[in-house]
């Protein structure tokens, strides 16, 4: 029998969709805890700011003074919710991938291609973000956390801001032995950018010598994009715009990356 | 002959300066077992991963069912299955599920893929562990899960990396037979061992590596023919000793002097047995043995094939 004589399957280029299957089913195993973290998280912290912090804080949230502490804050307590999501599965979500429980080595024997890998994860990634932003969102408006119809806007814009974490996939593709880098990463860059964000009080309080660590947070641009829906406009259109090109720049940048890191490193 | 499923000429391999494939050439034709005998770090693992186009040589050629994996390398591993030699299972994912999920990466529909899986469940006698969590199965039943996924798009050339290594004696046996039933069902096999008696077991023909270079090939019959004798008689005299005996032993057939042992090779063991003892040396265990690629891979190389 000649080889050419028999049929080749198909191949097709859309199969991304099977790794984010993939992944899908295997968070059927911990469902349960990832749902009752995404329901309880926006409680607690809603209870706090809302009821707790803001009967403190009365004034000072920017220019426009009908807008309360809850309505402040909640836009960014969702995207850092988002980005929390993103975070674990851009660090240890990549690793466990190529490591503690090699997935992406046993989907690239497949006519699955590192790419494919790479964006089926990353697709993954937004629907863990909208479900967490979902429940998040439900729960802002139960607190009256919302003041307009357009704020449904702030769960595209808490998911842009987890998705301009993706150098951080980058680079944990390219991690070999796992000594504490995330633990690092987490105290030394996200902590900091996280603290220095705008979140919980606006950047402009900060001294101007503090304010350029927010200038580069996607949790600073993804909190801002997120109150201009929720009650905006309370800046310039350009730098609006520049929320979005910045956000959506980092995050392009850092998957392509990570496609490419991922690529060399599953071609040994 | 038929045209071979693969073809590789002088293919290599480097990192850096170092050549982990050094320029081999083989053909492999469909249905039948070959193996790449060689022990560890021979650069058997290095070609499997280049023939199953998951990496890209340094230089020659390779061609996989017609085709070259620089090109089409997704094509191609359509219709290969692969068994790492590390399992690469699903451990979030119960004992079904992992074929079930591999199953889509071929793009083949649901109901098909359900269907073989209870099929290669069936096969890899593994139904009642359907629902089993991976971590739960021993040694044995994740290699035949392994292969059992590898089976799931009925792959034209299944690739095996040391599909038993590490497994308890009757867990082999057990994955050996399942390995012959596909032989005999015509699947091409291509797989690497560091142990001589799979290679005899499964091999139709093989090819033995060291240091990334073939240093023979053949049927394991053939290959013991053409490098070893009919028999071997192996003497022990004691750690310190067999140095020493090795010079009275000269003349009775070729030796190989082991730390352990000394190997007479001679097509009557018991004839130079008795020969020994003539020349006054009293062995502390003596055994008579037929050669086998074990011992072809110590006159080629020097070297046991486990070191």
């Amino acid at each position: 029998m000649s080889v050419s004589t028999t049929t080749t399957p198909r191949v097709r280029v859309g199969r991304a969709w099977y790794v984010t299957e993939h992944k899908i089913r295997e968070m059927r195993t911990y469902a349960g805890t990832l749902i009752a973290t995404a329901i309880g998280t926006p409680f607690l912290y809603l209870f706090a700011f809302g009821v707790g912090l803001a009967t403190l804080i009365t004034q000072n949230v920017g220019p426009n003074p009908d807008v309360t502490y809850l309505q402040f804050v909640a836009p960014a307590l969702l995207a850092s919710a988002a980005l929390l999501v993103a975070q674990e599965e851009y660090t240890f979500g990549i690793l466990m991938g190529l490591k503690w429980n090699p997935i992406f080595i046993a989907m690239n024997a497949t006519p699955i291609t590192p790419r494919q890998i790479v964006n089926g994860i990353f697709l993954f990634v937004v629907i863990r973000m909208a479900i967490t932003s979902l429940i998040y969102f439900a729960v802002m408006v139960v607190f009256g956390a919302v003041p307009s119809a357009a704020g449904v806007l702030i769960i595209v814009a808490g998911m842009l801001g987890g998705f301009a974490f993706a150098p951080v996939a980058a680079y944990a593709a390219t991690i070999e032995e796992d000594r504490g880098q995330f633990a690092i990463l987490q105290r030394t860059i996200i902590l900091p950018l996280t603290l220095f964000s705008g979140t919980v009080f606006p950047l402009t309080q900060l001294p101007i010598y503090l304010q350029w660590i927010g200038w580069l947070s996607p949790l600073w641009h993804a909190s801002e994009l997120g109150r201009q829906f929720s009650y905006g406009p309370t800046e310039p259109i350009w730098l609006t715009v520049i929320h979005v090109v910045y956000l959506v720049g980092l995050g392009v940048f850092g998957w392509q990356l990570c496609v490419r890191n991922i690529a060399r490193r599953l071609n040994k | 002959m038929p045209t071979p499923v693969i073809t590789a000429n002088a293919l290599t391999k480097k990192y850096k300066d170092f050549a982990a494939v050094d320029g081999i050439t083989f053909e492999v034709a469909p249905g039948e077992s070959f193996g790449l005998l060689g022990p560890n770090g021979a650069g058997k693992s290095t070609t499997m991963r280049m023939v199953g186009a998951v990496s890209t040589r340094t230089s020659g050629d390779l061609t996989i069912l017609d085709m070259d994996p620089n090109e089409q390398g997704p094509e191609i591993r359509a219709q290969l299955g692969v068994v790492p030699q590390a399992d690469n299972l699903d451990t979030e994912l119960r004992v079904r599920d992992n074929l079930l999920v591999y199953g889509r990466y071929f793009g083949l529909p649901r109901a098909v893929i359900a269907k073989r899986a209870d099929e290669l469940l069936d096969f890899a006698q593994l139904t009642e562990k359907a629902k089993a969590k991976v971590d739960d199965l021993s040694g044995g039943m994740k290699r035949r899960l392994t292969i059992a996924r590898a089976l799931i798009n009925d792959p034209r050339i299944l690739l095996l990396d040391e599909p038993t290594s590490g497994l308890d004696p009757q867990a082999r046996h057990i994955l050996w037979d399942r390995l012959f039933r596909l032989k005999e069902q015509g699947t091409t096999l291509v797989l690497t061992t560091h142990y001589m008696d799979e290679a005899e077991q499964l091999c139709d023909r093989l090819v033995v590596v060291d240091k990334g270079q073939i240093m023979a090939e053949g049927s394991p019959a053939a290959l013991i023919r053409e490098h070893s004798s009919k028999e071997v008689l192996e003497v022990r005299f004691g750690s310190d000793k067999n140095e020493g005996a090795s010079a009275k032993l000269e003349g009775i057939g070729r030796l190989e002097v082991l730390p352990d042992r000394i190997l007479i090779y001679s097509d009557n063991g018991e004839a130079a047995l008795v020969e020994v003892v003539k020349r006054g040396l009293e062995p502390i265990t003596s055994l008579v043995r037929r050669s086998s690629l074990e011992d072809v891979f110590l006159r080629l190389t020097g070297r046991t094939l486990i070191e």
